[in-house]
């Protein structure tokens, strides 16, 4: 049976696809059978990040209507043989994505996969609240930085109520991701620092991805950045990360690029 | 690494991008005009074949490659072998 596991913001921009390629392609490296999943309907990007853009046949909306079978509408990873994505549709919106639908989608995946990663839209709409209705698991992706927090905290809250797992009672696994992380600028107090947003938050550290142009090479050339080039600083924070989802106590630390002292600066023991 | 081989890493995987970029939205415009070529194709093509044998769903496999002039689409349907099918007797 899968994990299921959502990776959500509130706020644009911040990383989620990044984020779902980039766990995804870590947890697949390790062998397991990683599903990652595009709930953006109408303005999917999955394909994209993950270089498989010119090969969406069908999508989830497809499969929700019964026009394919899931197992068509999987598209296999040309470089990793046991990653999957499943795309949003592009020319629908978003309401061709029903509860019922979403459910029995998801229900089929946990039999078939370990992990079934799914990539939110921005907002809290329709879309958002469907990606993260039936995970076992939320990973929100948030920036040291005011606007996002602030989203995170919304979001936090909705995974609290609104999702399958809270209305039962249960609780559902939240973790915070921090990307696009500048320790210098921390440091010199330009950026919220990780010790605020994990207070502010009150939720578990789940990894702190560094700014690095790396992410932006690897999404230029279509393959998750865990992939693309698995020895860089965010691509580590990546590994770390999925490491830490499969339950492995792994020293949080500020992976980097830069070599020597700045280590010894910034490396932080687990939150 | 050099700072010239630093540049020369960069300019190259933007280079990708535009080129992804440039193949993927010719593609969507068209799209957005009018239905989608592929989807119409593969429809009627199964249509097509569905008239002369009982096709199940999850016997069919449909993938495509959109590229730059050119776009493949390509149709795998299993045709079980019935008894009195001039083609399963013919071939």
């Amino acid at each position: 049976m899968a994990k299921v596991i959502v990776v959500t913001s509130g706020k644009g921009g911040v990383g989620k696809t990044t984020t779902t390629a980039a766990l995804g392609a870590a947890l697949a490296q390790t062998g397991q059978k990683v599903a990652v999943v595009d709930f953006d309907v109408g303005l999917r990007n999955l394909d994209l990040v993950l270089g498989a853009e010119r090969r969406v046949v069908f999508d989830i909306v497809n499969v929700i209507q019964g026009v394919a079978k899931l197992s068509q509408a999987l598209i296999r990873d040309k470089r990793l043989e046991t990653l999957w994505l499943l795309p949003a549709s592009q020319t629908r919106d978003k309401d061709s994505l029903t509860e019922n639908g979403v459910a029995s989608v998801i229900r089929e995946m946990r039999g078939k996969f370990d992990w079934v990663i799914c990539d939110s839209p921005a907002g809290i709409e329709r879309g958002a609240t469907l990606a993260m209705r039936y995970a076992d698991a939320a990973v929100v992706v948030t920036n040291p930085e005011i606007s996002s927090v602030r989203d995170s905290d919304r979001i936090i809250g909705m995974l609290d109520s609104k999702t399958e797992k809270a209305e039962r009672g249960q609780r559902i696994e939240k973790s915070i991701l921090i990307t696009r992380f500048d320790p210098q600028r921390a440091t010199r107090g330009e950026m919220l620092n990780i010790d605020d947003v994990i207070n502010i938050l009150s939720t578990p550290l789940l990894g702190i991805v560094p700014e690095s142009e790396e992410v932006l090479h690897a999404s230029n050339v279509g393959c998750p950045v865990t992939l693309n080039n698995p020895a860089c600083a965010p691509a580590r924070a990546y590994f770390d990360a999925a490491a830490r989802l499969r339950g492995e106590d792994i020293p949080m630390n500020i992976p980097s690029d830069r070599k020597g002292l700045l280590d010894k600066l910034f490396g932080r023991r687990a939150a | 690494m050099s700072v010239f081989d630093r540049f020369k890493t960069r300019s190259s995987t933007a280079v990708v991008a535009r080129e992804r970029l440039q193949i993927l939205l010719s593609h969507e415009r068209v799209a957005g005009g009018q239905s989608d070529l592929i989807a119409l194709l593969r429809e009627e093509i199964l249509l097509a074949v569905a008239k002369h044998v009982i096709i199940e769903r999850d016997k069919i496999h449909v993938s495509m490659e959109r590229g730059e002039s050119v776009s493949s689409l390509e149709i795998n349907i299993e045709i079980p072998h019935m008894p009195g099918m001039p083609m399963a007797a013919g071939f």
